[in-house]
């Protein structure tokens, strides 16, 4: 049987707040075991970006707005929802490949890029514009 | 996220200890963007002691080196890890940097 634990954070939008959050998320998918690339690359980076993009898009960077993170760890899988109080936005519409030529040298649009290459799959929660879910399969 | 800058002749090596991320990448690219108004013209981050980098943290990267081209001068980076590798190889930004294996070779290259 897999028994699976819960982390449940609000924090306000403050950027000093995501590595602690990370750290917590990356310890839980330890004790699971995660593949070390999963623990040092995937969760990490793609969770930084979804907490990130809450606080600065979501959330206008407003210290009054929370954003909320909940994950669900099991030695199947990682489901995290990171929910911010924005209008939301449309994940497709948002799909400009920051890797073409004439978008390689500009300083933004890798979050989106970066969390659905990291993670097996990125989503809007059905029922709510301003939550995003990530799924990572244990390797 | 500190950072740790010293000069080898008319390089500024820049080592970072700790996450380059959205909440600290301000503190790089203010040092930088100092140092290039008093005429830093080359500069090579250390990643010896960084774990990895998010979106933001690339792209002050790619902000930087943008710039020192523009005056004529260069960014490059050393002592990447296997993740940050990978980061770079995925945003394709490793065909954007130089890329070193230490610090020494980044030098050199200068």
């Amino acid at each position: 049987m897999v028994s699976t634990s819960a982390l449940d954070f609000r924090v306000p939008s403050d950027l000093a707040q995501i590595e602690s959050i990370v750290a917590q998320v990356v310890h839980r998918c330890r004790e699971c075991r995660f593949d070390p690339r999963q623990l040092s690359l995937n969760v990490p980076v793609a969770l930084t970006e979804a907490i990130s993009n809450a606080m600065l898009r979501g959330n206008g960077e407003d210290v009054a707005k929370e954003v909320r993170v909940r994950a669900e760890v099991s030695e199947a899988r990682l489901v995290i929802e990171v929910e911010d109080e924005g209008a939301g936005f449309d994940l497709d519409a948002c799909c400009d490949d920051p890797t073409t030529p004439e978008n390689l040298e500009r300083e933004d649009g890798r979050g989106l890029f970066l969390m659905r290459t990291l993670m097996d799959e990125v989503v809007r929660l059905d029922g709510a514009v301003n939550v995003v879910r990530l799924t990572l399969q244990r390797r | 996220m500190t950072l740790d800058a010293s000069t080898h002749g008319d390089v500024l090596v820049i080592s970072l200890h700790g996450q380059l991320i959205v909440g600290n990448r301000q503190a790089l690219k203010q040092r930088v963007l100092d140092d290039i108004d008093s005429g830093t013209r080359k500069v090579v981050v250390d990643f010896s002691n960084t774990g990895y980098i998010d979106s933001s943290g690339l792209g002050v990267l790619v902000s930087l080196a943008k710039r020192l081209r523009e005056l004529g001068g260069d960014l490059r980076l050393a002592n990447l890890n296997a993740d940050l590798r990978t980061l770079f190889e995925l945003t394709k930004l490793d065909s954007l940097f130089q890329i070193a294996e230490s610090r020494e070779q980044a030098l050199a290259g200068f």
